[in-house]
Order: structure tokens, then C-alpha cells, then sequence
């Protein structure tokens, strides 16, 4: 069965065995162009190293954590960091990727961030270097100096960092070299029967409609661990990242409207506006890497207990919208998920935005983890209460990673409400025990997760009160 | 001059262009086959049956090796001969390989692994220090108790004693570069292999006993590792030992690598400790005498277990003099992967041990930590007939803590932050910050005294360039680079003349691990010998056809220099090539004077001490246990440096290791004995904004007493102990929060933290 979308060429390759799909994709390696033909689920890493004989990219991980196969891809957006590791090919379609071969000078002249890591002595055993090499390449061209956050996600065992960051910081202040600076080009994308990608979200919706079992991928920073950690053949998958109508963010009046496609990178600089709090927690979202591939609403759709944003958008007052063919219809965020691993989303149906509004003075997000960088929370909580003459008149409390779901705190709300500000807080805290028996996991015990969620309670009020709660604020 | 250079890696421009070659970058034939372990996923119990119908059908594989197709030895231990690669009969911990298999690729390989049908008959396995005590289940018939003095005199005599537990978590290397093999089947049954290793000459063993050959008949080489860390002593085994066998079933280049859960499911780690300690002091904090007593869990096999143990012990009263001391050491077998060697190697236990004993003894007496530590200090070099000897019997000779402490305590401006924290606590309900001092003594020469020898291969090349060979291998530390400046600075040469080789069995044998800090000693010394040798050669050569008597004749500034005229190198060697001289020498070091009896715990077990100290400043919430380190000084002993930037990255290094190991990096296995922490998702290493924002590190820089190699010391496992003081500042800063000793547990999470918060305030456990 072949789907006419927007024109484009469909074509199907089946093997003897009848088992697999693979699919023609263009683009742009380091700077020249790659036609290939392909499994869908085949990823970047493996088969620049297995099949283009580039080996430079290493594995690490293979799970999008410690940022050894970092690369750069650019589109029309720009350049970015990513993971190659969990970086399926046909994302790849149309854009130019760039691999640590990729960034002397054509002459073998060193860049300025190479030549800095030469210098600096940033590199000790090499392993990790050429992951650090493409963040610090993208984020140069991009003109970032937020060092320490643009290189969360490339882990290193042997210098302690110092070392990286010094050669980041110098290599920040040479101009970038011409030959680094990619532009997309119009290659043909080509879908199969079995991997579409996408231009529009109509053409989505009536494809996903007429395949609801398939799998969407949007930006392959979950589904990418079901192939590579899961070892799941994924038969059917459509890629969203080409489907620009999802990756806008429009501000009207009071509200804002996220498209589900707007990776968490995208959506940072209107939180750090509006939202500064929870813009804080995104700036701790995972790595750079991922951020830069991951989606809100990939976050919110695959419905983890422990998703960041969730907690925020609950106590946000968000709302979700889905759409399932040419029918559309919204409902607040919390009610989205209804237990653990079941949404309320039916076959066929995808989430397509996710509306906030623009003003939440009170809202903080605090997110508790083992490590303030690239970890998943052990618990993240968000705290949004209106206080008026002295009296709590509204509190939205949600938190993750303490239920089956991102849950609201209902029994704490109840116990603030109506209250003056300040004084109900021990009947708050009691009310964490009734809205959350957390489990006890290799993150935290249950014990830790109630008592720190209580802390973060103190730490809100404290908060507000224009005091300085967080140790990332102290310095020697 | 090529030594006590700041040259940079001579890796460094590979490693930014991506060209650096690991050993899964080296191509291989079309038709390689890639490896795969079949894993048991209970951690105790026999194996009733295992059906591989479906891994044989599998889409890529090629074929299943099993424990019956093995030809001839089923071991990949270091020492004990306990280690069956494939599951015998039973299994004893989760994760162990049962079967290999060959496909066409690593993810054909991966997926076929895991569709074995196995049936077990599970038994309860044993876990915790506490199970395996009540199981006495244990390594060696007994515990090790090693004596100096009468510690129950001591304790009994004493004014005052303290009693106490504390417990440490276990370390995941977490090198970036995963366990990797390849073999490639030769003529005549012989194997190559290249493997990420840092012990090319066990792999060589070890496979040949597996192929039913001799050693000669495997040529084992390694360029280099991205990381090892001890990770790589004696845990790469498995691999290249299956890599062969499919080898040389299959007839096809075989490789093997594991996935990072694998790996981490497989491997060895750091061993945890628990250590208990009853001390006897006086009204000044002068300790009598201790009795302290080390647990650890060894996991299922022997592996390193033993000499990891008495390191431990050889470093159990670290930086201090203590008249009386017994310490005791169960070495507890458990149902989980086998612990293994990791930088410092038991020293870090030991000495954590110790410093935790100083820190709750201050807490205890009121009295400053630091003073306490200057008070219980082994006595300075050179002070002449003074009692000094360690719980082992080795005289102390070039103690130098006493000055560095001063020097640091100066540089760091302790006294006025030490104040400018307290204040900070008088004033902040719920941010605390901490700050504390740590001092290491750390002992370099291997225990197992056969190690402490090493040898080189060198060729000079009748155009004047030099091809240097030695046994170390080289994971990142510089070792290459290091031992290259010592035959530059011999032979007087550039060192752009020397091509760094690597690591092969095939040129340098019987080589040891690259291991105990040792790698630069060694080599750097058997290397220097070789190129003595050849210096000589070449000035009995050339001295009579210039004119000068040979012990005349220099080599320096990359010229031969005689009496009356200089020629560059390369004439030289062109000259010596043509005068038939022999431009190949082999070179041996062998460390003098130690010696070692372990059951006895007697002996001088180290050649000599490196020694270092750290400040950290710290804060923690006292809400949620979240904390972070703000400020770190060093302040290190490397002897005369070799290389003080390379030398420096292995502090900063280490230090953010050592600092991992005591606060983030946190084991947690369930009670099935499933290792839950086996990625980067659930187990985490230092990231980069964990660094202290403030690090400081400096050098001594002062020439070692004894006649090392150009009077360089050790450098690779030292410093990993300065992350000793991040641990302390934090519990300092829990400390800050109630007056009752907060007995802070490692690893220090923000969990660990909360609770530490709790017993400072209340005394008692929430």
C-alpha cells in the first residue's frame, strides 16, 4: 500500500525475505552528498562506523548519555549537536551531518576548538574527545559561551573537565572558519510504505489514522533505546522532524502555543522569558544533545512518570491538544494521564500542541536528580500558588517521579487553600503522605522522596520570600 | 632537555581529529564475525538446561559456541583458576556468560544472545557482608590479621577510646571506551590478537592456555585504550579469550565488544567496604592505638580480590604513626560480578577508612581536624633514629606531609575561610557549607614483588630515527609520551625523532600490568637502560674516529658532541650502521630493595611513598541533601615531574574521580542480585559542571629521595584519594547541622546526606 503525500516519490524495497524495508535518504556528509539506502531503524553511529568506515564517532553508551558519538547536523534552523547513537538515518534526510573527520580545514589545518584542545590538554585516553570536539564545534558557530551547559552531555573520565573547559573558553574567542558552516540542500526525501516522513501535520494525521499502529518518532531520544537497549524491530514508523507546522511557537495574547514538535532547545529562550523557573529545569533537561532532538511533545506523549515537563504544565494550567484525523480536541494536561503507561490517547491519535499561558509569577520548578546534569529526576516538583491579601486563593502542586503518573498534590493544595500563607505548612507537609506513595528505586528510597518533596515545600515559601534557596546560587 | 617538559600528548592531535585508532576502529575482513554473551539472569544456581534452538536460527549468526566446544582450559582468571569463562554447571552471579555467539554483526549478535530458552534451579544467593559472614563465605580459610605492637594493650591503657562503622560503596570504571577484542587466526594455529588492554602479556597467557598452545604461539598488541583505570587489568580476559576460540573455530577475524550494560553487568568493579574501628587516644588527640577491621565483598570469584584487600590494610593507617595497630581484613565472597582492580586498588578503602576515623575522633574531641592530623603524623624525613615504621614494619624515610600541609594550608587560605564558613552556618538555617583537609601517603611498587620489573626494546635506524618499545601500555595517562622524554633526554635527541610504538608481546615479553602507578617507573627506567646501552655502542664507535675517549663523547641537543666537532644524531647513526654496531638493545629495570610477606603482613612493601594533600569547600541543601563542591586546592608530590602538564591532568583527574566516587557514583544492586545502575542513565560519573568552579593544583616538584627514574614519582593512583576531602567537607557541613556525629555514609548522595542531616540533629535515624 502506497501513500501520495505532498507529491513526493514513495517508493518500497522488500527484501527476499520479506522481512524488512529499507528506504533511499539523502544528505549532506561533511559536506559532501550521501545517497544511501537503508534500514529506518538503522542508526548514524552504526553506520558511519560499520558501513562508511568512519570511525572517528565513537560508542559509548549507545543510549544518549555520555555524548562519545556526538555530530553535527544542520538545517534550516541552524546547526546542532546531536547524538549519533540514537540518531535513526532518515532523520538525517535533507540535512548536512558533520563528523569529527569533518572539522580540520581542508588543508589539515586544525580548527580553533581542535587546535584549543591541543593546547589545553583536553584530551588524556582520546575516547570521549570527538563527542567534545562537535559540541564545542556547533556551540562555537553558534557563539555559546555557556560552556558547562552545552557540554553536560560528553562525559569524560580522565582530566575532571578543567582542562575542556579551558580550551572551550579559548577557542570561543578565534572567529569560525568558513569551511564549517554547512548549509542544508534540497535532496529528494523518499518515503517507503513502512517509513513516512512527513511534511505536514495533515499529512501525518491522515497517515497515522490509517496506521495506528505504527510508531511516531519524533526526536528518537526514547524510541532510539527501544532499538538500541530494547532490541525491538520497529515494522511500521513515521519521523516527524521534517513537519515544520509542529515546531512553532506562537505567543498570543495571554497564552502561549508550543507545537509538539519544538524540541526542549527551542522552547528554552520563551520559557527563560515567561517562565524563567522552569526554563531552569530545562536548562537541566537531559544534555544539550538531547535537547536538541527531544520534543515536548515526545515527553508528554510517551507519559513516563518521571518526564520533567509534565509537573510544570500541570501546574501551568496547560492545555493538551490531540488530534486523531481531521478531529481535534483538548483537555487539561493532568487529565492526559491515567495511569501508569496509559494515556488517555486513542489508536491513531497523536498529540499536536500544548497550550500555557504567559504569566505565572509564582511558578518554580525544582528538580531533584543525582546529579544536577544529564539525569533523570528523582523527583521534580512544581509549585504554582496565588496568594492574595495574605490568603491562598489557587495552588497548582504537581509532582514527577512520586506516583504511577505525573500527579498533582491535591491534599497539599486543599491544605493551603484558604489559608494564610505560611501558616498551613504543617498540614501541608503532612498531606504529601496522602497524595504520594512513591516507590523506593536505585534513584532514591520512598522515605527521601517524600521528605524532599516536603523540603521542596520549605524551599518554595523560602523562595518567594526573595531568599537564596539552591546551592547552584552559593560560590565559595 | 626533553624531560620535566610540559609537551602535550603525543596522542593529542589523533584524538582531535578523530584519527586516533582503537581497537574497534581497526578494519576488519568482510566477513569478521562479531561476538556476543549469552547471560544469566539469575545470580545463583544450576543450570538444568539451556536450549539455543532460537539463537541458532537467529537472522546474521553464524554459529554458538558452547562450554562443550571448548578445547582446553574453560579459565579466564588472573590468579585463582576459579574463573570458568563459560558457565559450568551452575551460576554464581547475574549476568555470567553461558555460551558465545558469532554473527554477522555486533547487533545480530546481541539479538540472537538473548533468545535462549535456560532453566535454572535458583538458590538463594548471598549478597550483602552481613550474608556472606553468616554463610562464611569467604576467600582464604580465614581473615588476615596483620599486628604491630599490642593494639588490646593499647586500647586498654588508653584514657580514651571511640568505637565506630562506617561503609564506602564500590566505583564503576566507567571507562568511555568500552571492553573490545579482535583476533585474527593465523597460520600454524597461532593467534593475533588486539585488544583494549592494560596487561597485553595476560591476554597472551591466558589465551594460549585456552587455544591449548604456548605463548609464543600468541602475539598480543595494544595501541591504546580509551580508558582503564584498572578496568582493564584482568577484565578484558573473557573477550579476547573468546575472540580467539571463534577465531580459530570459524577460521574468520572475530570481534567482540560489549555493549555499555553488558559491560557493566560483566565487569568487576571497585570493592565496597565496611570498617569498624575502636581507638584509644589521649586528652591531646594522640592516638595508642587502633583495632580496625575491614569487610569487603569480593563478589564470586577470587579475580585481584587478595592483593586489593592488603593494600587496602598496607594503607589503613594512612599519613599517621600509630604505636599499637591491629587490622584485620574479610575478604567475603558474593553472589555478584567479581570486584577487580581500580585506581588504587584498595589503597583509597584503607585510607578512606582512616580518615573517617581521624574526622569522627575530631568531631569527638572537640579538637581542630587538621591539628589532629599534624599531631599523628609519621615524623618528617630526616629525623634520624626516630621511631617511624608503619603497622608493617617499613621504615618511613621520606615523609614530607608536615611541609606540604603548612604550604597548603597557606595557599588555600584556610584559617580565614575555615572562619568565613562557620560564619556562613551561623547564618544560613538550611544552606550549610563545609570545608576540610585530607592528606594522602600513598605506597608505589606492586605487592606481588615478581611485577616491579619491566623491559624495553629499542631500535635506532641507520637514518637516525628511533622505534621505542616497552611493556606499559598506554590508556591515556601519558605513559608513551613520558617514557619517549626519558629516551630522548638519554639519548640526547629531539624527541620528534622517536616513534612511540604499541604496546606488542611479540617485541617486549613477560611484561607486567600497567598498573600500580608504576607504568612510568618501570618502563621509563628499562627504557632509559636500553638507550644507555646504546649510547655506549655508539660512543665505543665513535670516540676513537673523533678523536675522543668514548666516556668523553655526549650526546645532547640532538647532536653527538666529541672533542673538537658535533654531528647531528643521524650522522651518527649512519656512521655506527656502517661501523656495524648493533643499534638494537633491549633494556631491564627490576625495583631494588623490596621485599614482602603478605601473610605475615612484614616487609618493606614499597620502594618509596608518594604523598599529596586537598581542601575542598562545600555546600549541601539541608532540605533535599543536594550539594555541591565549590573549592578545591592540591597540592601534589610527583617528585622531579616528568611532564608537570601531564602530571597536573592526572590530579585534576583523579581528584573529580576520586570526588565521583564518595558522592554521585552509587551501586545499587536489588535483592535478586540485578545490578540496577548498569548505564550512564542510572549511574553517574562527574559530569562537567560537578568540577569545583574554583581548582586549584600545584606540584611540589621537589627531586624523590630515592634513585627513581630522573627522580620523577608515580603518578596515576595518588591523587585519586584528594576526593577523600570533598567527602569530608561535606559531612563537615552536616556537622554544621546538630551536635551529634553525623557518621556520613559513601557514597554521599543527596539521600546519604538527608539522613547524615537527620542523625547530626536528632542522633537517632529517621
Amino acid at each position: 500500500m502506497l501513500y501520495a503525500a505532498s507529491g513526493r516519490a514513495i517508493r518500497t524495497w522488500i527484501k527476499d525475505s520479506g522481512e524488512l524495508c529499507k528506504m533511499e535518504i539523502s544528505f549532506l556528509l561533511n559536506g559532501e552528498t550521501a545517497h544511501i539506502t537503508a534500514d529506518p531503524t538503522r542508526t548514524l553511529l552504526d553506520w558511519l562506523r560499520e558501513e562508511r568506515g568512519l570511525k572517528g564517532t565513537k560508542e559509548g553508551c549507545n543510549e544518549g548519555d555520555c555524548g562519545a558519538c556526538t555530530v553535527m547536523v544542520t538545517d534550516e534552523t541552524g546547526p546542532r549537536a546531536m547524538n549519533a547513537c540514537i540518531l535513526f538515518l532518515p532523520q538525517l534526510a535533507g540535512k548536512a551531518v558533520r563528523t569529527v573527520e569533518g572539522v580540520a580545514a581542508p588543508d589539515g589545518n586544525l580548527s580553533p576548538v581542535q587546535e584549543a584542545m591541543v593546547n589545553h590538554h583536553g584530551s588524556q585516553c582520546g575516547f570521549c574527545t570527538p563527542g567534545f570536539i562537535m559540541s564545542m564545534t556547533a556551540a562555537h558557530i553558534a557563539g555559546a559561551q555557556n560552556h558547562d551547559d552545552i557540554l553536560a552531555g560528553n562525559l569524560c573520565r580522565c582530566t575532571g573537565y578543567a582542562p575542556i573547559i579551558r580550551a572551550a573558553e579559548s577557542a570561543a574567542t578565534k572567529p569560525v572558519p568558513q569551511w564549517l558552516q554547512d548549509q542544508p540542500s534540497a535532496l529528494p526525501i523518499t518515503s517507503t510504505d513502512t517509513a513516512y516522513l512527513p511534511e505536514t501535520s495533515d499529512d501525518l494525521a491522515q497517515w497515522y489514522a490509517a496506521n495506528p499502529d505504527a510508531t511516531l518518532i519524533a526526536g528518537a531520544t526514547d524510541v532510539g533505546l527501544w532499538v538500541t537497549k530494547q532490541l525491538r524491530d520497529l515494522p511500521k514508523v513515521a519521523f516527524l522532524n521534517r513537519v515544520r507546522d509542529l515546531q512553532t511557537v506562537t505567543v498570543t495574547g495571554d497564552s502561549i502555543h508550543i507545537g509538539a514538535g519544538v524540541t526542549m532547545n527551542q522552547l528554552l529562550p520563551y520559557l527563560r522569558q515567561y517562565h524563567p523557573s522552569y526554563a531552569e529545569m530545562v536548562r537541566r533537561y537531559a544534555s544539550h544533545q538531547v535537547r536538541n532532538a527531544a520534543t515536548i511533545g515526545g515527553n508528554v506523549a510517551n507519559g513516563s512518570p518521571i518526564g520533567d515537563n509534565p509537573p510544570a504544565l500541570i501546574a501551568l494550567g496547560a492545555t493538551l491538544h490531540l488530534r486523531h484525523g481531521d478531529t481535534r480536541r483538548s483537555l487539561p494536561i493532568e487529565d492526559f494521564f491515567i495511569a501508569y503507561g496509559k494515556q488517555d490517547r486513542a489508536k491513531g491519535e497523536f498529540v499536536e500542541a500544548i497550550t500555557i499561558p504567559t504569566t505565572a509569577p509564582a511558578l518554580r520548578v525544582y528538580k531533584l536528580s543525582k546529579r544536577f546534569d544529564q539525569d533523570i529526576s528523582t523527583a521534580c516538583g512544581a509549585f504554582n500558588v496565588t496568594v492574595t491579601d495574605g490568603i491562598v486563593t489557587d495552588a497548582r502542586i504537581a509532582f514527577g517521579g512520586m506516583a504511577a503518573t505525573p500527579k498533582r498534590a491535591s491534599a497539599v493544595e486543599a491544605a493551603l487553600l484558604g489559608q494564610l500563607w505560611g501558616t498551613a505548612t504543617e498540614a501541608a507537609l503532612a498531606a504529601f503522605a496522602t497524595d504520594y506513595q512513591p516507590l523506593s528505586d536505585m534513584r532514591a528510597s520512598a522515605a527521601y522522596r517524600l521528605e524532599a518533596a516536603q523540603g521542596l515545600l520549605l524551599r518554595y515559601i523560602d523562595d518567594l520570600a526573595g531568599k537564596q534557596t539552591h546551592v547552584l546560587e552559593v560560590s565559595a | 632537555m626533553s624531560i620535566a617538559k610540559s609537551l602535550p600528548h603525543d596522542a593529542a592531535l589523533l584524538h582531535v581529529t578523530g584519527k586516533a585508532r582503537y581497537t574497534d576502529d581497526i578494519p576488519a575482513p568482510r566477513d569478521a564475525l562479531h561476538l556476543a554473551f549469552g547471560m544469566s539472569t539469575i545470580a545463583r544456581g544450576k543450570i538444568l538446561s539451556i536450549d539455543l534452538t532460537d539463537v541458532r536460527a537467529a537472522a546474521g549468526v553464524h554459529s554458538v559456541i558452547t562450554l562443550e566446544d571448548l578445547p582446553f582450559d574453560n579459565d579466564v582468571s588472573a590468579v585463582a583458576h576459579d574463573e570458568p569463562l563459560l558457565a559450568k554447571g551452575e551460576v554464581h552471579f547475574l549476568g555470567q556468560p553461558l555460551f558465545i555467539v558469532a554473527a554477522d554483526s555486533h547487533l545480530a549478535a546481541r539479538k540472537a544472545a538473548r533468545k535462549a530458552k535456560v532453566e535454572y534451579a535458583p538458590e538463594t544467593p548471598i549478597l550483602t557482608i552481613e550474608d556472606a559472614l553468616a554463610a562464611n563465605s569467604r576467600f582464604e580459610s580465614a581473615p588476615l590479621v596483620w599486628r604491630k605492637g599490642d593494639a588490646d594493650a593499647a586500647l586498654a591503657r588508653a584514657p580514651r577510646t571511640l568505637t565506630g562503622s562506617l561503609t564506602m560503596g564500590g566505583q564503576e570504571h566507567f571507562y568511555l571506551e568500552g571492553q573490545v577484542a579482535m583476533a585474527w587466526p593465523q597460520e600454524n594455529g597461532d593467534m593475533l590478537v588486539n585488544c583494549s588492554t592494560q596487561h597485553p602479556t595476560e591476554i597472551q597467557h591466558k589465551v594460549a592456555e585456552a587455544l591449548g598452545t604456548h605463548m609464543h604461539a600468541v602475539r598480543v598488541e595494544t595501541r591504546r585504550m580509551g580508558g582503564g583505570f584498572g578496568g582493564k587489568e584482568s577484565q578484558g580476559n573473557s573477550l579476547a579469550i573468546a575472540c580467539a576460540l571463534a577465531a580459530r573455530a570459524t577460521g574468520r577475524v572475530c570481534r567482540m565488544r560489549y555493549d555499555r550494560d553488558d559491560d557493566m553487568m560483566i565487569t568487576g568493579k571497585r570493592h565496597d567496604f565496611r570498617i569498624d574501628y575502636r581507638v584509644g587516644y589521649d586528652d591531646t588527640g594522640r592516638i595508642l592505638g587502633i583495632d580496625v577491621t575491614h569487610y569487603t565483598r569480593c563478589g564470586w570469584a577470587q579475580d585481584l580480590s587478595l592483593a586489593v584487600a592488603d593494600r587496602a590494610m598496607l594503607h589503613a593507617e594512612n599519613a599517621y604513626l600509630i604505636a599499637d595497630m591491629r587490622i584485620t581484613s574479610h575478604r567475603l565472597k558474593t553472589n555478584m560480578q567479581s570486584a577487580t582492580a581500580y585506581r588504587g586498588f584498595g589503597g583509597p578503602q584503607g585510607l578512606f577508612g582512616m580518615e573517617q576515623i581521624i574526622a569522627h575522633l575530631a568531631h569527638e574531641t572537640g579538637i581542630d581536624p587538621i591539628t589532629l592530623r599534624q599531631r599523628n603524623y609519621y615524623q618528617p624525613m630526616g629525623s634520624a633514629g626516630a621511631e617511624n615504621t608503619t603497622p608493617y614494619g617499613m621504615q618511613v624515610t621520606d615523609f614530607i606531609l608536615q611541609d606540604m600541609t603548612d604550604r597548603l594550608l597557606d595557599t588555600a587560605d584556610y584559617t580565614a575561610r575555615r572562619a568565613a564558613v562557620d560564619d556562613w552556618n551561623r547564618t544560613n538555617a538550611r544552606l550549610k557549607k563545609g570545608i576540610a583537609f585530607s592528606p594522602v601517603k600513598f605506597g608505589i611498587s606492586f605487592t606481588a614483588t615478581h611485577y616491579n620489573q619491566a623491559g624495553s626494546l629499542v631500535h635506532i635506524y641507520q637514518d637516525g630515527s628511533v622505534a621505542l618499545n616497552h611493556g606499559g601500555t598506554e590508556m591515556g595517562q601519558g605513559l608513551f609520551l613520558k617514557v619517549a622524554q626519558i629516551a630522548a633526554e638519554a639519548l640526547g635527541i629531539d624527541i620528534d625523532r622517536i616513534r612511540i610504538t604499541a604496546t606488542d608481546t611479540a617485541k617486549v615479553p613477560n611484561t607486567s600490568a600497567t598498573a600500580a602507578s608504576s607504568g612510568s617507573d618501570l618502563n621509563g627506567a628499562a627504557a632509559h637502560a636500553a638507550c644507555v646501552t646504546l649510547r655506549q655502542r655508539m660512543a665505543d664507535c665513535l670516540g676513537p674516529l673523533y678523536q675522543t675517549p668514548p666516556e668523553a663523547v655526549r650526546f645532547a641537543d640532538d647532536q653527538v658532541h666529541f672533542a673538537e666537532q658535533s654531528i647531528t644524531f643521524a650522522e651518527a647513526a649512519r656512521i655506527c650502521y656502517f661501523q656495524r654496531v648493533a643499534l638494537s638493545a633491549t633494556g631491564h629495570y627490576k625495583t631494588p630493595d623490596i621485599s614482602w610477606d603478605r601473610i605475615k603482613g612484614q616487609g618493606r612493601a614499597f620502594y618509596y611513598f608518594a604523598y599529596g594533600c586537598a581542601i575542598s569547600e562545600v555546600v549541601i541543601d539541608t532540605l533535599t541533601g543536594e550539594n555541591r563542591i565549590l573549592r578545591a586546592d592540591i597540592l601534589h608530590d610527583t617528585g622531579a615531574s616528568l611532564n608537570p602538564v601531564i602530571d597536573i591532568g592526572q590530579v585534576e583527574g583523579a581528584y573529580v574521580q576520586g570526588a565521583g566516587w564518595l558522592t554521585t557514583e552509587e551501586l545499587v544492586w536489588d535483592d535478586k542480585g540485578l545490578l540496577r545502575t548498569h548505564a550512564p542513565s542510572t549511574y553517574k560519573i562527574p559530569a562537567c559542571s560537578d568540577r569545583p568552579r574554583i581548582f586549584n593544583v600545584a606540584l611540589v616538584n621537589r627531586p624523590a629521595p630515592l634513585p627513581t627514574v630522573y627522580r620523577s614519582k608515580a603518578v596515576g593512583e595518588p591523587p585519586f584519594m584528594h576526593g577523600i576531602s570533598a567527602f569530608l567537607a561535606l559531612q563537615d557541613a552536616v556537622a554544621a547541622c546538630g551536635p551529634t556525629w553525623p557518621a556520613l555514609r559513601a557514597p554521599a548522595t543527596a539521600e546519604s546526606i538527608l539522613q547524615a542531616v537527620a542523625r547530626a540533629q536528632t542522633g537517632a535515624e529517621k
